[in-house]
């Protein structure tokens, strides 16, 4: 009698486990299936099987032509027409700013870092760049010589502005 | 007194009983070979970059940095290696160069600078040195490799022909007033002109 209450109880947990697990699996099992079928996902690994190892691809160069690249929108951070390879930026001395600063532009005609950049948090201007500034590489970086992963789809504010009144010149 | 000088003059002056003169003369002369080669292969054999980081002063710190730039591996195969920017080449301050060296030694047999932080709070200090020098004998180190005169601007980054083209052309700056920390981290610059 009691050893087969045990079985009874073996099996209704047996049964609810495959009714629960089954979905896990088999949706495991698709989306195995789906990444074989449609790896569309850009890598830099370009589709190479996950156990061979890829021939690395050439390390891009960076662009050192010192030609300033159009800003997407207003607000984007300009970014860095040249080298910056051995470059210090840390707490003893920051070298984009032996060029940058506002009193380095005249020796070295560097465009001078934005007056936001005097701003402390509440506007207010200091004499030197404020230390929310000082790390110029969270915003700033320098462009490679290489062809994009993945195709941008960003449409600046002007194109789209553009696309509008030509629609509604046509109607 | 005055007897003891006179004998030590007469042994000087007497004529050699066992060895013509020929002989001595010649055997002065090989002796001085060997003299001065062994003098100078003990300076070839200082003018090493192995000699140079067989202080830990040297290796850890200024080495390690070393490894990371452009003087120590880049497209053309050119290694600078420590003596190349940090002895002169030239005889008479070789000699110099090596008798100011003797305070190093002297350091790390006192230990003035035997951990990173020791380093680092004395690496103002030693940068100076190295940028008065460099300044005063005009980048001596540097031009031994880097021609000005044989500088394609048309080649150069607009901003290096830019630079190169006026200040450096005209002597007003030389290669260490724009191109500190070429070859290894740099101290905390504040105050120093430029930055
Ligand atoms: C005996 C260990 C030792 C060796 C070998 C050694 N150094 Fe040093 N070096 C030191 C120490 C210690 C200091 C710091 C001296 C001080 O505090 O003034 C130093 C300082 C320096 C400085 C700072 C410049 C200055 O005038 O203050 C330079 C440059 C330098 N060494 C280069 C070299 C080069 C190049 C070699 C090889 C030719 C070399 N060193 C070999 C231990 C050494
Ligand atoms: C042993 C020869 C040698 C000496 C000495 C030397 N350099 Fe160089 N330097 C090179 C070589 C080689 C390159 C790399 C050339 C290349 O492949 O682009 C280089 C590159 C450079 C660059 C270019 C850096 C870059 O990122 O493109 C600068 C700046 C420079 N050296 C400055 C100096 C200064 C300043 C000194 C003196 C303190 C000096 N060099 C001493 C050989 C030397
Ligand atoms: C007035 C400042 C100034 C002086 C003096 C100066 N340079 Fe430069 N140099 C620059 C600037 C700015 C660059 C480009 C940015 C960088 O590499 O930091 C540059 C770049 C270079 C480059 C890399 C070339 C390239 O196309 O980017 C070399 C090599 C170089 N300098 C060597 C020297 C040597 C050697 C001397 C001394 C004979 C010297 N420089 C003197 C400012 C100067
Ligand atoms: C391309 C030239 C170059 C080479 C190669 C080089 N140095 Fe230097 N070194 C400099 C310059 C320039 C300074 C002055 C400080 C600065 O601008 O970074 C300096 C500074 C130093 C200092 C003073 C402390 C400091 O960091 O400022 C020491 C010590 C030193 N070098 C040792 C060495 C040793 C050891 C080697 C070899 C492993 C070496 N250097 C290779 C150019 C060079």
């Amino acid at each position: 009698m009691k050893d087969l209450k045990l079985v009874s109880i073996a099996g209704l947990i047996a049964l609810l486990s495959t009714l629960f697990l089954a979905p896990i699996l088999t949706s495991f099992t698709v989306h195995a299936a789906d990444k074989a079928e449609r790896n569309t996902v850009a890598t830099l690994r370009d589709h190479t099987e996950i156990d061979s190892q890829k021939e690395p691809n050439p390390i891009p160069k960076v662009i050192n032509n010192d030609i300033k690249k159009a800003r997407n929108y207003p607000m984007q951070p300009p970014v860095i027409p040249h080298t910056i390879r051995s470059y210090e930026v840390n707490k003893y001395n920051n070298k984009c700013m032996s060029c940058h600063s506002r009193h380095r532009t005249e020796k070295s005609q560097a465009p001078m870092v934005s007056v936001t950049h005097f701003m402390n948090r509440d506007g207010n201007f200091l004499a030197e760049i404020s230390p929310r500034r000082y790390f110029c590489n969270q915003c700033h970086v320098t462009q490679l010589d290489a062809e994009p992963l993945v195709e941008n789809t960003f449409i600046d504010m002007h194109s789209l502005m553009k696309q509008k009144t030509a629609n509604t010149t046509e109607h | 007194m005055k007897s003891l000088l006179l004998i030590g003059w007469r042994t000087l002056t007497k004529p050699s009983g066992y060895y013509s003169l020929g002989a001595l003369v010649i055997g002065g002369f090989i002796a001085g070979i060997i003299f001065w080669g062994g003098f100078n292969t003990a300076l070839e054999v200082t003018n090493t970059e192995a000699f140079c980081i067989s202080c830990h002063e040297m290796e850890n710190n200024v080495y390690e940095e070393l490894k990371t730039t452009i003087h120590f591996t880049n497209r053309s195969g050119v290694r600078a290696t420590c003596p190349d920017c940090h002895v002169p080449h030239n005889w008479t301050s070789k000699i110099a160069r090596k008798m100011q060296a003797s305070k190093e030694v002297w350091g790390t047999i006192f230990g003035t600078i035997n951990t990173r932080e020791k380093f680092l709070v004395h690496r103002r200090r030693l940068a100076e040195n190295e940028w008065r020098r460099l300044k005063a004998n005009d980048s001596l180190e540097c031009r031994n490799c880097h021609n000005f005169d044989y500088m394609d601007f048309t080649a150069q980054s607009e901003r290096a022909a830019y630079q190169h083209s006026t200040a450096l052309a005209s002597g007003e700056k030389t290669c260490i007033d724009c191109h500190k920390g070429i070859a290894h981290k740099l101290p905390d610059m504040k105050g120093v002109e430029g930055w």
